[in-house]
């Protein structure tokens, strides 16, 4: 098991790789460069010619990538085009403030989106079922700025429980956005209950048709004994690739959002850099959620392999 | 009827489904069963008889979908039914235990065996928490698997099918039930895996006066283990009587000709099919329902259903002339099978075929470390035209791998497979020529797997003809027409989807495809096993004049050493993918020379319970084979010593192209047989 770990993290770190090549060479395909952006109108002449001495921008390509990925090495993603900021402190209270966005919306969506998948999966085509599942598709299919929106109507404008924007500074101590967090995490909720909720209740009813189910029924186990210890953990396996998907999304900075609440994340910064046309910053946040895509799965893949016996030894006779 | 009251009895109980349209269409017909503590019952029938769910009605559970329309279900003096479900629960898996067909499946995967059975422990057995542990060996011992602690801590896939099927068996004997239901407990599992899960059962229900009621579609296994048997046709009782009565002189004429269409060792015949199919749930029944497929059926059985009458020898059956039933199979003898000349010109040669599965990977050959043995090794056949051969052998033996090789989709990793007109064979799939593929066609065991749903039986069949043949039009459609008659399904089958058809027709549809291609050599990969007996001797019968219409050679794959004795010319029997015993099917079932035939044609079980099977090597699996030495070397009964484990056994002529791989000389080998 542990050599299938090790494949697939050097999997992973190639993938990475990979993705840093394609970022770098996408960046140096576009026109213009970190000083054409810096300098505006002035980008011409004398002053661009030192700009791009300033910033080594006349090394060849090679050794501009060198550097640059040898610094994320090493937590060090360079200078911000505009105002000259080091990107790691600038990207880092943002970090935090997208993963403690993601980590509230995982932390209430996924046991809920279990929750209501299992009682929807057993009580197939009757009212919980129908009452769940088409709550989910609703909510999964009003567009998340409409959803954000009604929800400022109502907390913000009817109720007046909370200001309708926040101008908080990203390094502000998370108290302080906290009811930002909380209508922001709740719209993430509802837009990905839906995929895990459904999942979820396939599987089960699935699981809950096989025979093991229907010999344990025979064998005299409990109702809630059957579902919680023979069905439930088979009925999760299918699910988690689900779930892994659903939390790279989440950790990859949810622009819309983010920018409906002025949430003061990963993904409203990323569209302020784009807008700015700072490609360094833009360059950095893209790595971040290149590593957060391959980690999240990679920790699915381990988890699966933890959960399903005949994976595990499947793969270790492979192996 | 005089003595205790019956541990188990259901009355008048009628269970169905409701249709599409929302009419409630039955699938048991007032079906009474009675069971009496250590009694053994044997329900018998064929798929869609309703055999399983009266068995698990017993224990007052239905399918989804199933429901209880009326009738009684008694156990221990009331209504199962009618229990609340803590009570179901206390006896379910306590007093009835149940055994499932597919204990492979019928295992939470996610759950270590040992978890499994101390939950079993901890709802129904009287015993402290504390002494559970040991209980759980206890019990994996008395079913007689070996190193019990280990089994307790592996995950169900980590078990061989019998080993699964005796740790479902311990489960139910956790809760010390007064009766066991066992839903076709040895489907699935090798002859000889069978015959001892079976002999288990036995010595079990005799030492504990368990009462079992034994659910098969398989007489023989009935015959092993039954003292009366009930046969279900179509969801109704046709015959209820003492098992040795029933399987020598059968009271209803289902049951006769249930007999007849299972194939023997000892008879030189095909078994005999049934014609016509049962009616299916909701379909009108007027009169006896087996009337339109029986010999006697006269104006009397269509009018009304008939009764259960008294029949000989302590039989009850439902048919108005039992006595008349033996005249049945007087007349018409079986077919014989088409033989094939011994000149007959070759059709396909396989010399020194070896294939492997593993794959070395990078380190390993950097490593330079030996390779297993090969999975399947040394093969070489020459098959004739116009002749079959089978290939024998339990799971694992490379049997299927074989025919994946000559085919093509497995290329061998050495040898060579030469056609009849000495044109050597590439190797893969991708590499042959059109014509190359069309000369070898192959029929799957599964036809629900192997024929696309989403095709009509007129497209299905129009590939092959289209591709190898550049048929289009009115021609295309004659030779589709044409191909339905030869399997007997005919024009009025064109437009449906395998959907719609039943098993047995399914599989003539694949066998219609493969001969679409006009091809030299069929190969026919276990095609009967998911076939019920009197559709299988249906399917056998057809296969035997294909194989004589066309000249056609066979390559029959076989688990089930009957069905492969019936159709073939000569016999190859594998262990563990190498040869061991060669010849005419006659000379190698007539006098089995080498141990491993001997083992398996011993555990075969025949619809007769004066006839026992004899257990002679124990059922081991392998996963592998042997580095050196004869592959049969560590379950052989009457292994002669150190040299079995390091030679390569001679191939010892045996005259009319027998051959027997044994250091044992054949003089000997002989003498044990008749000893």
């Amino acid at each position: 098991m542990l050599a299938l770990i090790i494949r697939r993290l050097a999997l992973g770190l190639v993938t990475v790789w990979l993705v840093s090549v394609i970022i770098f060479l996408g960046v140096e395909a576009l026109p213009g460069d970190a000083c054409t952006a810096i300098l505006e109108r002035d980008a011409h002449g004398e002053a661009l010619a030192k700009c791009r001495e300033v910033m080594g921008l006349n090394t060849p390509a090679l050794t501009r990538y060198l550097d640059w990925s040898g610094g994320i090495l090493t937590g060090d993603f360079g200078l911000s085009a505009n105002g000259q900021e080091r990107i790691a402190e600038l990207v880092g209270y943002r970090l935090r403030n997208s993963l403690l966005l993601a980590a509230g919306a995982l932390g209430v969506g996924i046991p809920l989106a279990i929750f209501l998948g299992v009682i929807a999966g057993l009580w197939r085509d009757r009212w919980p079922d129908i009452l769940f599942s088409t709550g989910a598709i609703f909510a999964m299919t009003i567009p998340e700025f409409v959803a954000a929106t009604i929800l400022i109507l109502i907390f913000a404008i009817w109720l007046g429980w909370v200001p309708a924007i926040v101008l908080t500074p990203a390094d502000a101590p998370p108290l302080e956005f906290f009811p930002e967090f909380i209508l922001a995490s709740t719209v993430l909720t509802m837009l990905m209950i839906a995929h895990v909720m459904r999942m979820v209740r396939a599987s089960m009813i699935e699981v809950m048709a096989g025979d093991y189910v229907q010999m344990a029924t025979l064998k005299g186990v409990p109702y809630w004994r059957i579902v919680f210890r023979h069905a439930l953990p088979n009925a999760l396996l299918p699910a988690i690739n689900v779930i892994a998907l659903t939390v790279a999304w989440l950790l990859g900075g949810v622009v819309v959002v983010e920018v409906v609440f002025n949430y003061p994340g990963l993904g409203r910064l990323l569209v302020d850099a784009i807008s700015d046309r700072d490609l360094p910053v833009v360059q950095a946040i893209t790595m971040i959620v290149a590593i957060t895509y391959v980690g999240v799965n990679l920790v699915a893949d381990i988890l699966s392999l933890a959960l399903n016996p005949r994976l595990r030894s499947h793969q270790e006779r492979g192996a | 009827m005089a003595g205790p009251p019956p541990l188990i009895d259901i009355r008048k109980l009628c269970v169905g489904f409701r249709g599409r349209a929302g009419a409630m269409l039955p699938v048991l017909h007032e079906v009474d069963l009675t069971v009496c503590r250590g009694e053994s019952i044997g329900i018998v029938g064929e798929s869609g008889s309703g055999k399983s769910t009266l068995a698990l009605a017993a224990m007052g559970y239905l399918k989804h979908g199933l429901q209880k329309i009326s009738g009684d279900v008694i156990y221990d003096g009331a209504e199962m039914f009618a229990r609340r479900p803590a009570e179901l629960a206390r006896i379910r898996g306590g007093q009835l235990g149940l055994i499932p067909q597919n204990s492979g499946q019928a295992l939470t995967p996610t759950m270590r065996i040992g978890t499994q059975i101390r939950e079993a422990l901890h709802l129904h057995c009287a015993l402290p928490e504390g002494e559970h542990a040991t209980r759980a060996r206890d019990l994996l011992a008395q079913v007689r698997l070996p190193d019990p602690e280990s089994i307790l801590r592996r995950y169900p896939h980590e078990l061989s099918g019998g080993q699964q099927q005796r740790v479902a068996i311990a489960m139910a004997l956790a809760g010390e039930p007064d009766a066991l239901l066992l839903d076709e407990p040895t489907t699935g599992l090798d002859v000889t895996t069978q015959a001892h899960i079976l002999d288990l059962l036995r010595d079990l229900a005799q030492s504990r006066n368990m009462a079992m009621v034994y659910v098969s579609h398989d007489l023989g296994v009935i015959a092993r283990v039954c003292d009366r048997v009930q046969v279900l046709y179509a969801g109704e009782t046709v015959l209820e009587g003492p098992t040795r009565a029933v399987l020598h002189d059968p009271a209803h004429p289902y049951a006769r000709g249930l007999l007849a269409s299972i194939p023997r060792l000892g008879e030189k015949t095909l078994p005999r099919a049934l014609d016509g199919r049962p009616p299916g749930p909701g379909e009108p029944r007027e009169g006896c329902t087996f009337a339109p497929r029986c010999a006697l059926a006269t104006e009397d059985c269509r009018a009304a259903t008939p009764p259960m009458l008294a029949g000989g020898a302590d039989q009850m059956s439902r048919c108005l002339y039992p006595e008349r039933v033996n005249e049945i199979t007087g007349d018409q003898a079986g077919t014989q099978p088409h033989g094939c000349p011994e000149d007959s010109p070759c059709a396909l040669d396989l010399a020194g075929l070896s294939i492997r599965y593993d794959r070395p990977g990078l380190f390993e050959r950097l490593r330079g470390a030996a390779r297993p043995p090969a999975t399947v090794d040394g093969i070489d056949l020459h098959l004739r035209q116009g002749e079959t051969i089978g290939l024998v052998g339990e799971s694992g033996s490379g049997k299927s791998t074989i025919l994946k090789a000559i085919s093509g989709l497995l290329p061998p990793a050495s040898g060579q497979i030469t056609l009849g007109d000495g044109t050597a064979l590439p190797l893969t799939v991708e590499s042959r020529r059109p014509d190359q593929l069309r000369r070898i066609q192959m029929i799957f065991q599964n036809p629900d797997d192997s024929l696309n749903p989403r095709q009509s039986v007129a497209e299905i069949l129009a590939q092959p003809l289209r591709l190898y043949f550049g048929l289009t039009d009115s021609a295309l459609r004659a030779r589709t027409v044409e191909l339905l008659d030869t399997v007997r399904l005919g024009a009025p089958y064109l437009d449906r989807r395998p959907g719609q058809l039943s098993g047995g027709e399914k599989q003539r549809v694949a066998v219609a495809r493969a001969f679409a291609a006009g091809p030299e050599i069929v190969l026919c990969d276990e095609i009967t096993s998911a076939l019920d007996v009197s559709v299988q001797a249906a399917v056998l019968d057809l296969l035997n004049e294909l194989k004589a219409a066309h000249k056609t050679a066979f390559v029959f794959v076989s688990h089930d050493l009957t069905v492969v004795r019936a159709l073939s010319d000569r016999v190859a029997v594998l262990y563990q993918g190498r040869i061991c015993e060669f010849g005419p099917a006659a000379v190698v079932y007539g006098s089995p020379s080498h141990p491993y035939t001997s083992v398996l044609l011993n555990a075969v079980l025949t619809p007769d319970p004066d006839h026992a099977p004899r257990l002679m090597a124990d059922d081991v699996t392998e996963l592998a084979p042997p580095a050196h030495g004869c592959p049969f070397q560590r379950r052989c009964p009457v292994k002669c010593g150190t040299i079995c484990d390091t030679d390569t056994p001679p191939a010892q002529q045996a005259g009319d192209g027998h051959v027997i791989r044994c250091h044992i000389p054949l003089a000997e080998l002989r003498a044990k047989q008749t000893g």
